[in-house]
């Protein structure tokens, strides 16, 4: 298959995997920000075929695992009305509220849908007049732009009885945070490829001068990631910093305008919980006033549903790469995906997901 | 940003438990699993229930006669390669032909909602008809019952099958031993996408055509040629990775794949990358795995490829000894990983 046959070519890899282990002469801590490229790299085995003295750490980059519990619980609270049709991306429905999880409540008897698209449940506001869709709009700014299209189109087509439940988080806020924190080991980054292909490389300027690392953004096939890491390790070994473009087959310097102004539009910047990190400042992004009618939070009253999250798993420490899944107490045994004990087991792209199903053999 | 919170360890509270029927419990994963071994098991599991196998072979005075039975559910009810008819008749004419038996009678049980369009059940009843004709099996007994209008998903069938083994060999599981070799005798991975992209409205270049077709003639060249399979096995809800994984557990062993050896057509691959499922998941209805002595492989290969049901067959993989069963898989680039079983549905993932 074209533009994925040529990224997993065994050839190709074996070289660049030789390539980097020639330029590596010092240990060096490199962060994949995102959730599929974690995935990509544990089921390829690309660490594997990696110098000893290169770390590869897993970031916060997967929606599902940093939606916090609380917006989990405001989920399971309006798919639970009666009247609603709650319609959600597909990863979303396993992922565990303080009191079940949307799988329990379609059990119970609520409305759930998973939808490919957001604007298919616009589509189903227009099909079922007498009924109210709540559409759960997660993930970083890679599924942003397609979620203010259905918000905006809802708008233009006077569909009343569409909302959504924003919990949008953005990567640079949670890039400062790990790289503020006292305890942090990462020296550079390899950017999530597809918010680079919305957003741009510009704004990660600041923090690669500020904190002095390198970023390379970088796809999600295995010759994406070992050439990300080729020029991230020639950056730290070179003693450069600068934000490079690996995956520029669909990156550009200024993103994709178009996208970018459509979130401008209906969403503006505000702070966010993610689950097992806390509350970042400007982290994330939530209907600006033109559209707060669209926002199901304040539509149903739920603004006041919080949770406690309990302090039992390493959850925090995997999503900021202190941490390897492996090295929690009760990864594998207590913590499955049967029975998760943090997000990063439930999601199909959450690190300890990841390690469990391709890595239990070691 | 000038202020940075302060980053602790939190998580949530588990979600261990259900106590209601999911829809994953139905998905072939773990959860089925669990379910049939808590509630079926716990019931039925005093007699001759076989639960880790496709069919049960029971003795009547010397006849030995495999049984098997299997409800049909699938929405959309047509569907490019097939419909619930055939797909009704091919099921379980695969689960008595596992045992290495000839399908011989089926019976036909329907649940009709009330509103269900006649012509589309005689539709149906056509299709049943005519796969039953093709594999020359008898429909002999059946049953009708009408649900009100919402107490039903249009139309549901069961068909249970009898056939008869004509040889002395005891196919299954526990017969799998270290040295083994699996083959499969075609790509993987079409029902499932057909129906889902139906279901759907996806739309892709090409329409991709379920799989769907009754596997016991192929069983039956097998064994006529001599071949002495210790398992078989087709692969329906979970896949080729939930069917090794069973197959692993039942005969303690460990299953070692190749992935450049397991085909999978280039559209099956496409819609799989866009959705986000992995293809070792998806669904068939007209693959089989077979499980054969390493030095019967090449021949069994042969014979699987000049059947027309056989024709992309290949050998994916070798059985070998393990402290505990798993399946394990190389991958182009070289590097090993598990293939584990699911737990419930594959999802679709967010980005």
């Amino acid at each position: 298959m074209k533009y994925l046959d040529e990224y997993r070519d065994a050839e190709a890899v074996r070289k660049l995997a030789k390539e980097i282990g020639q330029i590596t002469t010092r240990p060096w801590t490199i962060m994949e920000i995102c959730g599929g490229q974690t995935h990509a790299i544990v089921k390829f085995g690309i660490d594997q075929l990696l110098p000893k003295n290169l770390t590869l750490v897993h970031g916060p980059g997967c929606p599902v695992c940093v939606t916090p519990l609380e917006m989990i619980d405001k989920a399971l609270a309006l798919a639970a009305r009666p009247n609603v049709i709650f319609c959600s991306f597909g990863d979303m429905l396993r992922v565990p509220g303080s009191q079940g999880d949307l799988f329990s409540v379609k059990a119970n008897g609520g409305q759930v849908k998973v939808v490919y698209s957001p604007l298919d449940a616009v589509k189903i506001a227009e099909k079922n007049p007498d009924k109210e869709i709540v559409f759960f709009a997660v993930g970083f700014e890679t599924t942003a732009p397609a979620n203010a299209m259905a918000v905006y189109e809802a708008k233009l087509r006077n569909i009343r009885n569409f909302s959504v439940l924003v919990s949008h988080v953005l990567v640079p806020p949670a890039m400062e945070a790990i790289l503020s924190s006292p305890d942090n080991r990462v020296q550079g980054f390899l950017a999530a490829g597809h918010v680079c292909t919305v957003m741009g490389l510009t704004e990660y300027l600041p923090i690669a001068q500020k904190h002095k690392v390198p970023i390379v953004a970088t796809g999600f096939e295995p010759v994406d990631i070992l050439q990300g890491l080729d020029m991230c390790i020639r950056q730290l070994e070179e003693g450069r910093t600068q934000v490079e473009n690996q995956y520029a087959r669909s990156v550009r310097t200024d993103g994709n305008k178009a996208a970018q102004q459509l979130i401008q539009k209906i969403f503006q910047i505000s702070a966010r919980k993610w689950r097992g990190i806390g509350e970042i400042p400007q982290s994330g992004l939530e209907l600006t006033q033109e559209y707060v009618d669209y926002d199901a939070e304040k539509k149903f009253k739920i603004t006041d549903i919080s949770a406690q999250e309990s302090t039992e798993c390493i959850a925090g420490q995997v999503l900021r790469g202190i941490k390897k899944p492996g090295e929690c107490p009760v990864f594998g045994t207590k913590c499955t995906p049967e029975t998760p004990l943090g997000a990063p087991m439930v999601s199909s792209e959450g690190a300890c997901a990841a390690y469990y199903r391709y890595r239990r053999y070691n | 940003m000038t202020t940075q919170p302060k980053l602790t360890a939190a998580c949530p509270v588990p979600k261990n438990d259900y106590d209601k029927i999911l829809l994953s419990h139905g998905g072939g994963g773990t959860m089925m699993h669990k379910l049939i071994n808590d509630v079926f098991l716990q019931s039925f599991g005093t007699g001759d229930l076989n639960t880790q196998h496709d069919s049960t072979v029971v003795d009547i005075s010397g006849a030995r006669l495999a049984l098997t039975t299997d409800s049909f559910v699938i929405k959309p009810l047509f569907f490019p390669g097939g419909d619930i008819g055939s797909l009704a008749v091919h099921g379980t004419i695969n689960d008595l032909a596992m045992s290495g038996a000839r399908p011989l009678y089926l019976t036909a049980s329907f649940i009709l909602e009330e509103g269900f369009p006649i012509q589309e059940l005689k539709r149906i009843t056509d299709s049943m008809q005519k796969a039953a004709d093709a594999c020359h099996v008898q429909i002999v007994t059946g049953d009708t019952k009408v649900v009100e209008k919402g107490k039903g998903d249009s139309v549901f069938v069961n068909t249970t099958g009898v056939g008869i083994l004509e040889h002395a060999q005891n196919i299954c599981p526990k017969r799998i031993r270290p040295n083994d070799k699996i083959l499969i005798n075609g790509d993987i991975g079409r029902h499932g996408m057909a129906v889902m992209a139906q279901r759907e409205g996806l739309e892709f270049d090409t329409e991709i055509k379920s799989d769907s077709a009754p596997l016991a003639d192929l069983v039956i060249n097998l064994l006529n040629e001599g071949l002495e399979p210790h398992c078989l096995r087709d692969l329906t809800r979970g896949g080729l990775a939930s069917a090794l994984n069973e197959m692993a557990a039942a005969a303690g062993v460990m299953i070692s794949l190749k992935e450049a050896d397991i085909p999978v057509t280039e559209d099956v691959k496409a819609a799989c990358e866009m959705l986000g499922f992995d293809p070792l998941y998806v669904a068939n209805e007209g693959r089989l795995v077979v499980v054969v002595p390493d030095h019967q492989a090449d021949k069994a290969l042969c014979v699987m490829r000049s059947h027309a049901q056989g024709k992309g067959a290949m050998i994916i993989g070798q059985v070998k000894e393990a402290d505990s069963p798993m399946v394990l898989m190389q991958n182009q680039i070289g590097a090993t990983r598990v293939v584990d079983m699911l737990s419930g549905e594959q999802l679709p993932r967010i980005c």
